[in-house]
């Protein structure tokens, strides 16, 4: 039999003893109610299974995603391409070019129908027959339909695959939009950010192989596991704003102190991400920690909310009813809006995105 | 038919005609069209970008202090040199001036990026154009070792260490799934190295894929996260504080000596393993000198690396800043890209609209219409092109042109100037690397040569990190600590109308944004960047861009796996979702599909 690396002698190799292994399988039969053989059913497979086929196709874009998925520090992107998937089609990277390339994607779609999956970074463009974005001489948007439609799953990497991003902002001149408008018959995770950030790739890409099933989504398509919580809510400055210490202008004392970057900008307290968790770069730092405050970039839209250092309002101080201008001491510009309390805000997220016209 | 263009190349498109697309291993999407003769020789270059997203358009009306992150987007490869370019463009039109801090990091971060683009280019998007992956499974390991070890200090070159590289590659191959390196050229003639020497490059590009996400935290302690870190009109958004109350919320002794310890490792790996490989392999492939192009004639560079904040003239810029005509080194003639005479685009050949098509127009008054359309000659259809017509448009990118030439940007043009300048920072590495491989000068104007000039900048950047860090440190010690001047930081203090220029040596190439605003905000924005230069089609009166010209008169071994296409082309390091640039002066909307 060829040498084939198996899920189980990457897991081997990465440290997991046989025991383990062996647990993990008979706690996952069991949970999904395979019987007395189901066990041994599933550490056979895990065993002997190839590698999942990825095809990773990209639209309109600008190549961060890839070039953060490769920044993953655990799991090693190398690890992920050598031994988890099988990444037979990647642009970027690929050796093949021109109809060897165009050949992997005809034999993936007769050999491993209903078996791979494809990741898509970027977007298509509608306008224009679609002729924005050509690939192979067709409309970027014509290969990526043929190559949904045999897919088990879709990953959309980016904001501009889940959202539409930068070339969608406004105007959108080439009507670019995100895949789930043109691909309607398949299960789509959404990793948005710009980009997302390594480990989260990477992270969701193992989930998938190690458990077997897609993760849990929330209502707008995205894993749980790293989208449920508002960088606000983890921010390591999040004292200071419960305090009202706030950076007022830039290099001023309270940067220099660390202070909280809401009066700047931040969009912190409405955009789900992992970045105050899991943060960026193996975790060396966020953009808040290094005095920037968030833009948003994995939130739908982001780019015409108005301007990255226009304040949000109406962003309430944890358990009381009064906002950061108040609480800061400093003249409300405009006090907007509904009063809630600050774990409110979720439920009214639409009304509060809505940042100040005049300047911060 | 026979042209002859008036950059002096002979264009015949009468033979087979051979179309690679997509591009792969590039930023973005292209297609690239030749003609052979009968001895499989290329007579006839055709580059097509393949890709449009209108970034400008969408950044009209916007806050001037917001275009650094749209245009950050512009790509994610090169990622924070176009924003570094924005805030200049936008500093330079509100006069503001930045502290010599903001102006410090900048650089470092310029520079990281410098060394990382480099640094990924040759190992994970142009390696394998030189190193036959599957060629490594034949090598000895203690051959592999042997070599390695005679050019290197690098600790990683044990017998052991290859064999079990090498055993791991084996696995990968007898998977039967062969990933990123499917239907890949491996075998072709093409390919020179020997077993031990491919063994030693696979080993490498592992390596390099791990160590390339060490140097980029660079931009994570400085900029929040890489790709993508966050820039400031006026500054630097990271703020100093080594050691007073709550330094720990910014750049302290902890940050600055986690940087100084990445700026050491990628010097090391860089000089005992980047310049040790690019020359080992470039050994093998001397008599390979094809992909000059228009290196040997017209090459452009406007400077980088300002040593002293707020001054971009030439004397304050560490990369050189000129142009060099007709091939003659013994002038390095000044660029001006406010002069509306010298940097102009057509469109001609390009999927644009322009109300004279015979004139080309300065970025400043830059006038872009879409306007996709295919001539007579064109094979296939409108959606599905089988050969393109280039007498017709054919591109998504326009012609820019400096006082009508058609330029080569990038490493090997800013190489080829700093040392037609004399300036011995460019000219020892150079004539270093030229002697130790037995070669005239004029191996320097290849692919080859491109190839090699990245590497040496490569080098060249990693010791300008540790320069400017070693200044950070010093000017703190001095009692500066200001990273952001916030004088015109309030829309209110700046002018009715103001327009200004912006520009880097992004890893590619010349990159510049010129910018208007209007009541504060954007009027017009453009951005020429390095791979409009390099990728432009043909202009009005016939010239060739350089990706075309590098194609010509290059053999192939075999026209079915243009291995030696794909190898030239890469050399310059195509980025095409930053070459595909538009501004619609009306901001129309244009004819939408359904979906289907």
């Amino acid at each position: 039999m060829a040498a084939v690396e198996t899920f189980y002698d990457v897991i081997r190799r990465q440290g997991i003893t046989r025991r383990s292994f062996t647990k993990f399988c008979s706690l996952t039969a069991a949970s999904l109610g395979l019987g007395a053989g189901g066990p041994a059913t599933l550490a056979h497979a895990f065993e002997t299974k190839p590698r999942v086929p990825v095809i990773w196709m990209h639209g309109l874009e600008c190549t961060c995603c890839s070039e953060s998925f490769i920044r993953s520090a655990h799991p090693l992107v190398k690890d992920v391409i050598l031994s988890m998937i099988s990444l037979d089609y990647d642009d970027t990277i690929m050796a093949a070019a021109g109809f060897q390339a165009d050949a992997i994607l005809k034999e993936t779609r007769e050999k491993h129908a209903g078996q791979y999956i494809l990741a898509v970074e970027g977007n298509p463009p509608l306008a224009e027959d679609g002729m924005f974005c050509i690939d192979g001489g067709r409309p970027f948007v014509e290969k990526l339909k043929e190559m949904a439609s045999g897919a088990q799953a879709v990953v959309a990497w980016g904001s501009c695959a889940s959202w539409g991003c930068v070339q969608a902002a406004k105007p959108n001149p080439t009507h670019a939009v995100p895949i789930d408008k043109v691909i309607l018959d398949k299960p789509i995770i959404k990793v948005p950010g710009c980009p997302p950030i390594a480990e989260v790739m990477t992270g969701v890409v193992s989930y998938i192989l190690t458990f077997g099933q897609l993760p849990e989504l929330d209502r707008q398509g995205r894993p749980k596991m790293f989208y449920s919580q508002r960088i606000h809510d983890k921010c390591y400055r999040r004292p200071h704003f419960d305090a009202g210490q706030f950076v007022e202008t830039w290099d001023d004392e309270g940067a220099r102190k660390g202070y909280c970057l809401y009066k700047m900008g931040c969009k912190g307290p409405t955009t789900y991400n992992a970045c105050s968790t899991v943060r960026w770069n193996n975790g060396v730092s966020f953009p808040i920690q290094s005095g920037h405050g968030c833009i948003g970039c994995s939130e739908d839209g982001f780019w015409d909310q108005g301007s990255f250092y226009d304040r949000l309002t109406t962003i309430n101080h944890f358990g009381i009813e009064r906002n950061a201008d108040i609480v800061g001491g400093t003249a409300a510009a405009i006090v907007a809006g509904a009063v809630a309390i600050h774990a409110g805000v979720t439920a009214i997220r639409a009304t509060v995105k809505k940042p100040e016209k005049t300047d911060a | 038919m026979t042209i002859q263009t008036p950059n002096g190349f002979t264009l015949d498109n009468s033979g087979k005609r051979v179309v690679v697309d997509p591009v792969t291993r590039i930023e973005g999407h292209m297609r690239v069209e030749v003609n052979l003769d009968q001895d499989n020789v290329i007579r006839n270059a055709v580059s097509t970008g393949t890709m449009w997203r209108g970034i400008e358009v969408i950044l009209r009306g916007r806050d001037p202090r917001d275009a650094w992150a749209f245009t950050e987007r512009i790509c994610g490869v090169c990622t924070g040199t176009h924003a570094l370019t924005s805030v200049r463009a936008v500093e330079d039109a509100l006069a503001i001036k930045i502290p010599e801090n903001a102006n410090t990091i900048r650089n470092i971060m310029q520079l990281t990026l410098q060394a990382h683009d480099h640094l990924v280019h040759f190992y994970h998007l142009h390696a394998l154009d030189w190193v036959d992956v599957v060629s490594a499974l034949k090598a000895d390991p203690k051959a592999t070792s042997a070599l390695a070890q005679s050019i290197s200090p690098w600790p990683l070159s044990s017998p052991g260490y290859f064999k079990d590289v090498q055993g791991r590659l084996g696995r990968f191959v007898e998977s039967g799934q062969l990933g990123p390196f499917k239907n890949g050229y491996w075998g072709s003639p093409a390919y020179k190295l020997p077993p031990e020497a491919n063994l030693m490059a696979v080993a490498h590009y592992l390596e390099a894929l791990d160590f390339q996400k060490e140097i980029v935290k660079i931009h994570t302690i400085y900029g929040g996260k890489n790709p993508h870190p966050n820039w400031l009109v006026g500054g630097v958004p990271c703020a100093i504080n080594v050691d007073g109350t709550g330094a720990v919320g910014a750049v302290n002794m902890e940050r600055l000596n986690y940087v100084s310890s990445i700026v050491d490792q990628t010097n090391d790996f860089i000089d005992q393993v980047y310049l040790p490989d690019l020359m080992a392999i470039a050994s093998f492939y001397k008599d390979w000198l094809f992909g000059g192009g228009l290196s040997s004639k017209c090459v452009m560079s406007y400077g980088d690396i300002p040593e002293h904040a707020n001054d971009y003239s030439e004397k304050s810029l560490k990369l050189p800043r000129g142009a060099i005509v007709n091939g003659d080194l013994s002038q390095v003639l000044p660029v001006d890209l406010r002069n509306p005479e010298e940097i102009q685009e057509f469109v001609v050949h390009s999927w644009y609209k322009y109300p004279d098509e015979t004139k080309g127009l300065h970025p400043w008054d830059g006038v872009t219409e879409p306007n996709f359309a295919l001539g007579p000659n064109t094979k296939g259809t409108r959606t599905n092109i089988e050969s393109i017509d280039e007498s017709a448009k054919y591109s998504w990118i326009k012609a820019p042109r400096w006082k009508g030439n058609a330029m080569e940007v990038g490493p090997l043009a800013r190489w080829v100037i700093g040392y037609a300048q004399g300036k011995p920072e460019f000219k020892e590495p150079v004539q270093k690397v030229l002697t130790d491989l037995g070669l005239p000068v004029t191996a320097l104007f290849s692919t080859l040569g491109r190839t090699a000039a990245r590497a040496l900048e490569a080098q060249w950047a990693a010791g300008q990190m540790r320069y400017f860090q070693d200044k950070l440190i010093a000017t703190i010690k001095a009692g500066d600590s200001s990273t952001a001047n916030t004088e015109k930081w309030k829309p209110e203090t700046w002018p009715a109308e103001a327009k200004g220029v912006g520009f880097t040596e992004a890893p590619r190439g010349a990159l510049g944004h010129w910018i208007r605003i209007k009541d504060t905000k954007i009027e017009n924005y453009q951005c020429i960047v390095p791979t409009t230069w390099n990728g432009s089609p043909r202009d009005p009166n016939g010239n060739i861009g350089a990706f075309e010209a590098s194609l010509m008169n290059t053999p192939m071994a075999d026209p079915n796996q243009p291995l030696e296409i794909i190898r030239t082309l890469h050399s310059f390091d195509p980025c095409l979702a930053c070459s595909t640039h538009v501004m619609s002066p009306d901001g129309q909307e244009m004819t939408k599909v359904q979906v289907r």
